[in-house]
């Protein structure tokens, strides 16, 4: 055990900081959304965001791209250093973070193209024109995403066509394609079947791998089994942020027990 | 809001089966003992046939924490309860099988032996019964100080043991005539001194309910 503990301590140090936050407090008008939020978001980890509804865990996940922002009443104090580089300083491009910072949504949002477009639609974006290329990123995206088997003899049809399972592994290739270096997920599964929603979470699994996922989601046993660590947000605070096994077996604040095991919801 | 209600009046009716497990076999043992100290083979025989009703109990108790670890999937302390359940009812259990040994040495001494049964396994016998009772409380009120007094009480029992086990090997020495019916006694004061350390060990499952790691309470 000791052994474990020590082992698991000394890969913490070796894996680098993707998100610093540090005194993050976000408004909409005059409603305080989140509350000094301090979190430190480790390269090629699963971080879950769990919590009631209306906790604030969605609009801290949209603040760690800017998307947040989309609403014209929100006011941010505080920071997050996206590796060592302030998200909210003004010569930081939107732009550019949302390249490195993807995102996956709650219901699949493919674009009324084929399959092949949905995914080539970012690198095209991004000048990429020469149709080999393409053909590499639509191929590898897919890959990773698995679900290059189900999809490769139909890639010229319309993504309506694929299940909804099949229509979210194809927006994480798109996500994928554009070489992000964090994704985040919002309820990715929420909308899925079962067993769409088992493959997403074995996905995940191998993708972290080469990324970093932050994964809001209300099922807390997906975040159980997905995530390396795990935060509870209540009423707009973080109540607790640690390891998975941890918060799951052992919280340290009473508020995370009676959470996880329902004694409030 | 209370949200998992259901379940929660699942883990008090599962915590009621342990206690009233628990119950029944102190009442197995003690009886064991009062028919071990009157040569009452027909009581034995009756605290024998009735082992078959709390291995059942215990196997009920089992299935029901099983089938809800599979339909509620709890975490933490709630699954950790289940986990000790399943482990609680099987020192309970294996202490209701101590009281039916002490009942079949009875058996085995017959109602017409003219060997004096040692006080000092009725002294033993009270102070396993006072390390229950403080074991139930532990269990109801998850209280980890109660739970470590029971690695006291345990020491002294196996002091007790030791003891009385000398003193035994002496009478066989004294009176070898009897050294079948001095084993048997001997025995007896055995499943008295293991009946306490299943005791320790619901102590040790009462830690690790509460924090969540394992104690050794019978180092």
């Amino acid at each position: 055990m000791a052994n474990n503990t020590q082992a698991q301590t000394s890969n913490q140090q070796q894996k680098s900081t993707v998100f610093d936050v540090t005194d993050l407090n976000l408004w909409y008008g005059e409603d305080q959304a989140l509350y000094d939020i301090n979190m430190n978001i480790k390269q090629n980890e699963v971080t879950a965001i769990i919590g009631p509804s209306g906790c604030g865990k969605s609009t801290y996940l949209k603040t760690l791209n800017r998307m947040v922002e989309t609403v014209p009443i929100v006011r941010i104090s505080g920071s997050i250093k996206y590796k060592d580089s302030e998200i909210f300083d003004d010569k930081y491009k939107k732009e550019d973070l949302r390249t490195k910072v993807g995102m996956v949504f709650q219901k699949p949002n493919p674009f009324p193209k084929s399959v092949y477009d949905n995914v080539a639609y970012g690198p095209r974006i991004h000048g990429i024109r020469d149709k080999k290329t393409l053909d590499q990123i639509v191929e590898k995206s897919l890959r990773d995403a698995a679900i290059w088997d189900e999809v490769k003899d139909r890639l010229n049809e319309n993504a309506y066509g694929l299940s909804g399972g099949q229509q979210q592994r194809l927006c994480i290739a798109r996500c994928l394609a554009i070489e992000p270096d964090v994704i985040l997920m919002d309820e990715p599964t929420s909308a899925l079947d079962p067993i769409s929603t088992l493959k997403v979470e074995e996905l995940v699994q191998e993708l972290k791998k080469k990324y970093s996922i932050i994964i809001v989601t209300h099922n807390m046993q997906q975040a159980a089994r997905i995530s390396d660590k795990t935060a509870f947000f209540l009423n707009g605070e973080m109540v607790e942020f640690t390891e998975t096994d941890t918060l799951f077996s052992t919280p340290s604040d009473k508020r995370t027990e009676d959470y996880i095991t329902g004694r409030f919801g | 809001m209370e949200i998992r209600g259901q379940f929660h009046e699942d883990l008090d009716k599962l915590k009621f089966s342990i206690k009233r497990l628990a119950v029944e076999a102190v009442q197995a043992f003690d009886e064991s003992i009062e028919a071990l100290y009157a040569h009452d083979v027909d009581t034995a025989q009756k605290i024998r046939e009735r082992d078959v009703k709390l291995d059942k109990e215990e196997l009920d108790i089992n299935e029901q924490a099983i089938l809800l670890i599979a339909k509620q999937q709890p975490v933490a302390t709630d699954l950790r309860r289940l986990i000790v359940a399943i482990k609680i009812s099987s020192d309970l259990e294996r202490m209701a099988d101590h009281a039916t040994n002490i009942a079949k040495s009875t058996i085995h001494l017959g109602k017409d032996h003219d060997l004096t049964i040692h006080p000092a396994l009725r002294q033993m016998a009270d102070k396993a019964k006072t390390m229950v009772d403080t074991a139930i409380d532990a269990f109801e009120y998850e209280d980890v100080s109660l739970a470590r007094k029971l690695a006291e009480m345990d020491d002294e029992i196996d002091k007790m043991y030791g003891e009385v086990i000398r003193e035994m090997l002496e009478q066989t020495a004294n009176d070898p005539q009897k050294i079948q019916h001095i084993m048997q006694m001997a025995f007896g004061a055995r499943y008295i001194e293991r009946f306490a350390d299943h005791i320790t060990n619901i102590g040790e499952n009462i830690f690790y309910l509460v924090k969540g790691e394992s104690f050794d309470l019978n180092k």
